[in-house]
């Protein structure tokens, strides 16, 4: 019997091929809108959950100045007194739960080889800097301890610099001037691509920090300390014993605020995340408005449809039709309506998304869920709005029904 | 034939229309008897009553007052779906304008009733193909009305009535669309099905050589039975 119906609803929709067509418009466009934005906002969440752990996972960054605040960029004073040497030894000695600990301190710096010249950011830091970061070398080895201690004129550097210097070629041992001192490549680091802000993560050269400090900033100063839990602390554990270590290092009375700032890479990796997430289902929910639109379109056409064939309703009532056959089979009809209509823009919902995916190279994750959820809701639009006009067929008088012209 | 049991009683049966002043009796105090079995023609001119009586005869209307029994059974007093279910079992319809469903073939217009029973697919394909072989329209089964003569479009709306067995056939003026020859072919078609199948049919015609046919002609006039003869056999 259902069986039946939907054979004679899918041929009723056949019948009027172009109306049927431009009543599933709506459903379409706003299936399609829906799905794409789903999916595109997923894709972004994913893309920035993973922009921020190519930073570091499970990472604490200590940055001299006070937390940053609401207020001023980077919330740094003016007179800061910056991370020395003698905090990064008081947290290497006693804290605990920390997987790696390193310094580095930063500066975008001009770098040249032979006639070729590339502005990049060049940091000064330790061996357990890799480690700390998550970071691989492709080739070549990390910094020794007494290369790291001495200052010795070696460094790593990231795939942009190998190409803008050695093309395809193998770097290795290779010297380049790093300002205005020179330094011996010995590895090369893993691409990281881009960040979700659109930085170049491999356009970096690393040095040893004495090296740094001596022969480009000048100074004894460390910018941040990266600091990687371990597997079984969370970093909301580890910050406050890192707080404790570093304002006994640096002699902070406990009347006086703290004047460095940690932060947890963890929670803005999640806020950031949450963030997208909320933008993806409020620009959703503006296309679902467009689906409600759709199923007036339904409601609309499932009208004509009941007043353009009221003399069938009529016949079938005075053959034996009871209410419910009338009203199963306009349901049905624009149940089936709708439905094609959310099939087709699932389709194309997902082609769009596909498209997004590979223009702003976010990842392509459509959701089982989000499909289904739109079948199911473009079947429920049709059945809500075709209800009213069904009953209203339904409901026809035979006699006047048959009279009908 | 004609000595079956009353089939549908009319007993002071009153329809009405509008209220107060312009208060209209379509049907004033009807009574009437038909049995089972008989071929009656209901003639009048329009506005006697005769077609607000069919209504009430094929359980599509119900009376203002009176009682209308059909088959022993209160059929006035049924709600909608109770009268559905009465049209389904025991009322064949055929209409002037013969009223098959556009752009579907003779085969499934003749199926629709038992759909509506919850025949299965199968067995409705055979009991369609027996009635059109009755109607003598083997091998125009798929063919949709627009296909069809309108002879042959109402030899598949009488398929359509009597695909269910029913009790009763409701024609309301079966031949108005049609020429004499087609007129007289339907008409024997008719007989033959009150003859052969035992087949009670109530008729509406305003045709006095279409009445003939019938047994028994009830004539309407101003919501009364103004008269009711047995017909002389003529074929």
């Amino acid at each position: 019997m259902i069986w039946e119906t939907v054979r004679l609803s899918l041929r009723s929709i056949r019948r009027n091929v172009l109306r049927s067509f431009l009543t599933l418009l709506g459903i379409v466009i706003g299936v399609a809108a829906v799905i794409a934005m789903l999916t595109i906002g997923s894709g972004t969440t994913q893309k920035v959950k993973a922009d921020i752990s190519k930073l570091g996972s499970n990472l604490l960054v200590v940055r001299a100045g006070r937390p940053a605040g609401p207020g001023g960029p980077g919330g740094l004073d003016q007179a800061v007194r910056p991370l020395a040497e003698k905090d990064l030894a008081a947290l290497v000695a006693h804290l605990s739960g920390a997987r790696a600990i390193s310094p580095a301190s930063q500066k975008q710096v001009r770098v040249i080889f032979g006639t070729e010249s590339l502005t990049s950011g060049v940091t000064g830091t330790d061996s357990a800097y890799l480690d700390a970061r998550d970071w691989k070398l492709v080739s070549g080895r990390p910094f020794s301890d007494s290369e790291t201690r001495s200052g010795t004129g070696v460094c790593l550097i990231g795939e942009t610099v190998r190409q803008q210097f050695f093309g395809a070629g193998d770097p290795e041992g290779e010297i380049i001037r790093v300002n205005r001192t020179s330094c011996k490549i010995i590895g090369l680091l893993e691409p990281k691509g881009y960040t979700g802000f659109g930085q170049d993560q491999d356009n970096v050269v690393l040095m040893p920090l004495h090296a740094y400090q001596r022969r480009i900033a000048g100074n004894r100063d460390i910018d941040n300390i990266y600091i990687a839990a371990d597997d079984r602390t969370p970093t909301s554990e580890l910050q406050p014993r890192v707080e404790d270590i570093l304002r006994d290092a640096r002699r902070i009375t406990p009347d006086r605020e703290s004047d460095f700032g940690i932060r947890d890479m963890t929670q803005i990796a999640d806020a950031m995340a949450s963030a997208t997430t909320t933008m993806t289902g409020m620009l959703g929910a503006v296309a679902g408005v467009s689906l409600l639109v759709g199923g007036i379109g339904i409601m609309n056409i499932m009208l004509v449809s009941v007043t353009e064939r009221t003399r069938e309703i009529g016949i079938r009532l005075a053959i034996g039709a009871h209410e419910k056959h009338i009203l199963i089979q306009f349901l049905v009809e624009a149940t089936v309506l709708s439905l094609l209509g959310g099939i087709i823009g699932i389709l194309i919902g997902l082609a769009l998304a596909g498209l997004a995916s590979a223009t702003l190279t976010i990842p392509f994750t459509p959701s089982p869920a989000v499909i289904l959820l739109a079948v199911g809701f473009s079947a429920l639009i049709g059945m809500v709005f075709g209800f009213f006009p069904a009953l209203r067929g339904a409901r026809l008088d035979p006699i006047d029904a048959l009279r009908h012209e | 034939m004609a000595a079956g049991a009353a089939l549908i009683t009319f007993d002071k049966v009153w329809k009405s229309y509008g209220q107060g002043e312009a208060k209209v009796h379509a049907l004033a105090g009807v009574d009437l008897a038909i049995r089972r079995g008989e071929f009656v023609a209901i003639m009048g001119p329009s506005g006697s009553g005769k077609s607000t009586a069919m209504n009430i005869i094929g359980c599509l209307d119900t009376p203002t007052a009176g009682t209308y029994s059909f088959m022993g059974v209160d059929a006035g007093r049924l709600d909608r779906n109770r009268r559905a279910i009465l049209r389904n079992l025991y009322v064949g319809f055929v209409f002037q304008g013969y009223n098959l469903l556009a752009r579907t073939t003779a085969a499934e217009n003749v199926e629709l009733p038992l759909i509506y029973r919850g025949v299965a697919a199968r067995d409705r394909r055979d009991l369609a193909m027996q009635a059109l072989a009755e109607v003598g329209l083997v091998g125009r089964e798929h063919h949709t009305p627009a296909e069809l003569s309108g002879g042959q479009q109402q030899r598949v709306a009488i398929a359509r009535a009597i695909v269910t067995k029913p009790t009763l056939l409701v024609a309301d003026e079966p031949t108005g669309n049609l020429d004499t020859a087609r007129t007289h072919e339907i008409m024997e078609l008719l007989t033959r099905l009150n003859r052969e199948l035992g087949l009670t049919i109530a008729m509406v015609t305003h045709e006095a050589d279409v009445a003939e046919y019938a047994e028994r002609t009830i004539g309407f006039l101003d919501g009364h039975v103004a008269s009711d003869t047995m017909n002389m056999e003529t074929a």
